[in-house]
């Protein structure tokens, strides 16, 4: 791919990002912040190719290193998120 | 035989999943379909990271399965058993981690091009991947070192206060000066040094960042990392071509600016005055000596239950004091039984109440207070003057009258809960001694329907529950 089409990607997604987020509720800014944390961890894609290619022993044990890092913040940021998600409840309707 | 990493379906899983990531955050425009929106959040993930190790050598996948199931493990653990209060710390705590991974799998890159297809014919870096690289790995080391910072100071374990060196924006303007002249450096010279460098001065800089920055200040701080950790895996996404990290560190960057932005306006500072840090210091030390004795009346657990039980509506204002006393579940108790006398009861959140944006949400969640029961500062601030109690535990600030009032104090301006207008004032305070994060003296301490109820939060609430059942 180019650079324009990816920059082209980038700022829609920019885009796409800033009216996502104004609509999402200041009561989930917590869960909002956690789950954010967690997708942003796709860097493990990065990660994983580094910790699969032959060729710089250096670059594989990086790799694994960053697989480690991003996968604490991947199962972490969405099991937190799913727990706090859980905790917000509507009154009983009795 | 493992399928071509150029193969048409490649970027389009990856596609996928940059949709199934916009689609968790549209969750959460409301708690009914967050969950659903977290799941799909999950579903991307897995798609992303499936698509990779198809495409990417399963030869060492016995390593890779390990390093996940590490990692996954102890992620895992540690959201089950992090309590809510610590919820801060732990988000800073994970900034950090998204920020060193960039910079292991920048390096990564750095020592290994022809397996993230960036490299010529040559085997040498092409030179828009060397900007990017140099771009990402000191985002994500700015993004490392200032979030353990950040980490340290909400945990406690390094004093909240601000640490001013001197000529520290002289100090950080440089540095980071010399980081952008490193990085255009690294397009022309490819040595190790020059990646070495880049990757030492940002985590140098992340760190003087961070440390002027005071504890109050830390909702605004924790929106900027994680903004930082949302451009660090865009940078990456740039440098290896990767559609899901580029969507997805847009979406992250995105949504730290939005919430740094409404945290900043809670606050009625100006971004670039909250990153240069210092705030609270000096206002700490101007507003010491002039202080004058003023009278003010203190109330009893019993006063207050006696009070309350009487109202028709009590709204209760909680902030960080709240937190650290882990006084939400006796106050949703003593919410329900003002309910079951007939009272209304209503929970007012100020934006930055707390130590990140929406802290005190999520606590009062955790103590099965119905969301629909709590409100935000607009939606709530005209019901004061028909309020008979405002009951304030835990803040201060946010319900200081000098704000709207007096033009030369440092929170003037900041948006704050028209509490003087309820009938009658609880403030749950520690002692008399201590002022808010700002420093000022508050008004509302001295009004005649005031009345201070000094105690740590929890057992005064507590108290009040006991009172309340006779």
């Amino acid at each position: 791919m180019d650079f324009v089409s990816i920059l082209s990607i980038f700022v829609m997604a920019c885009f796409v990002g800033y009216y996502v987020v104004w609509s999402v509720t200041p009561a989930l800014h917590t869960p909002l912040m956690a789950v954010t944390n967690a997708i942003s961890s796709v860097i493990v894609v990065g990660a994983l190719i580094a910790g699969a290619a032959q060729g710089s022993v250096v670059s594989k044990w990086l790799g694994l290193a960053a697989v480690v890092l991003a996968s604490v913040n991947i199962f972490g940021g969405f099991a937190v998120t799913e727990r706090m998600l859980a905790m917000y409840k509507k009154k009983d309707k009795k | 035989m493992e399928l071509s990493a150029s193969s048409a379906w490649v970027p389009l899983a990856y596609l996928v999943a940059g949709v199934l990531f916009i689609m968790a955050l549209r969750g959460l425009s409301s708690p009914a379909s967050s969950r659903a929106g977290n799941r799909y959040g999950m579903i991307g993930m897995t798609i992303a990271m499936v698509t990779t190790l198809i495409t990417h050598g399963i030869a060492s996948l016995p390593e890779i399965a390990g390093a996940i199931a590490i990692g996954g493990g102890i992620g895992f653990v540690t959201a089950r058993r992090i309590k809510m209060t610590d919820m801060p710390q732990l988000v800073a705590a994970f900034h950090s981690l998204v920020g060193l991974a960039a910079v292991l799998v920048g390096l990564a890159a750095y020592l290994n091009p022809v397996a993230f297809g960036i490299a010529g014919a040559d085997g040498v870096i092409e030179t828009q991947s060397r900007v990017e690289m140099g771009l990402g790995i000191a985002i994500g080391a700015i993004t490392f070192s200032g979030s353990i910072i950040a980490f340290l100071k909400l945990a406690g374990k390094m004093s909240g206060s601000p640490i001013l060196l001197p000529g520290r924006h002289a100090l950080n303007l440089g540095t980071l000066a010399l980081i952008i002249g490193l990085v255009g450096c690294f397009t022309q010279d490819q040595d190790l040094w020059v990646i070495a460098a880049i990757t030492a001065l940002s985590f140098a800089i992340g760190f003087l960042l961070i440390i002027p920055i005071g504890g109050a200040d830390m909702p605004v701080v924790v929106s900027m990392l994680n903004s930082y950790s949302g451009w660090a895996a865009a940078a990456m996404g740039f440098t290896l071509h990767n559609t899901a990290m580029i969507i997805t560190g847009a979406l992250v960057g995105s949504s730290g600016a939005i919430l740094s932005y409404i945290m900043c306006k809670a606050m009625n500072r100006g971004f670039l005055s909250v990153i240069a840090g210092g705030f609270g210091a000096e206002a700490a030390a101007s507003g010491g000596p002039a202080k004058e004795q003023r009278p003010w009346k203190r109330g009893s657990a019993e006063d207050a239950a006696y009070i309350m039980k009487e109202a028709e509506t009590v709204i209760i204002i909680p902030g960080y004091g709240m937190a650290v006393s882990q006084a939400q579940h006796v106050l949703r108790e003593m919410g329900d039984q003002l309910k079951a006398l007939g009272v209304s009861v209503k929970y007012a959140i100020h934006p930055v109440a707390g130590r990140m944006p929406g802290h005190m949400n999520v606590l009062l969640a955790e103590a099965n207070v119905p969301y629909d029961e709590v409100f935000e500062l607009e939606d709530i601030n005209g019901e004061f003057a028909q309020a008979d109690v405002a009951f304030i535990i835990g803040a201060n600030d946010v319900v200081n009258p000098a704000a709207k009032t007096d033009k030369s104090s440092p929170i003037y301006g900041m948006p704050v809960f028209d509490v003087d207008k309820a009938k009658t004032i609880f403030f749950v305070k520690r002692s008399m001694g201590g002022v808010g994060y700002a420093g000022v003296d508050n008004d509302v301490f001295y009004m005649d329907q005031t009345m201070m109820l000094l105690a740590d939060a929890k057992k005064m609430v507590e108290d009040i529950v006991k009172a309340l059942a006779h």
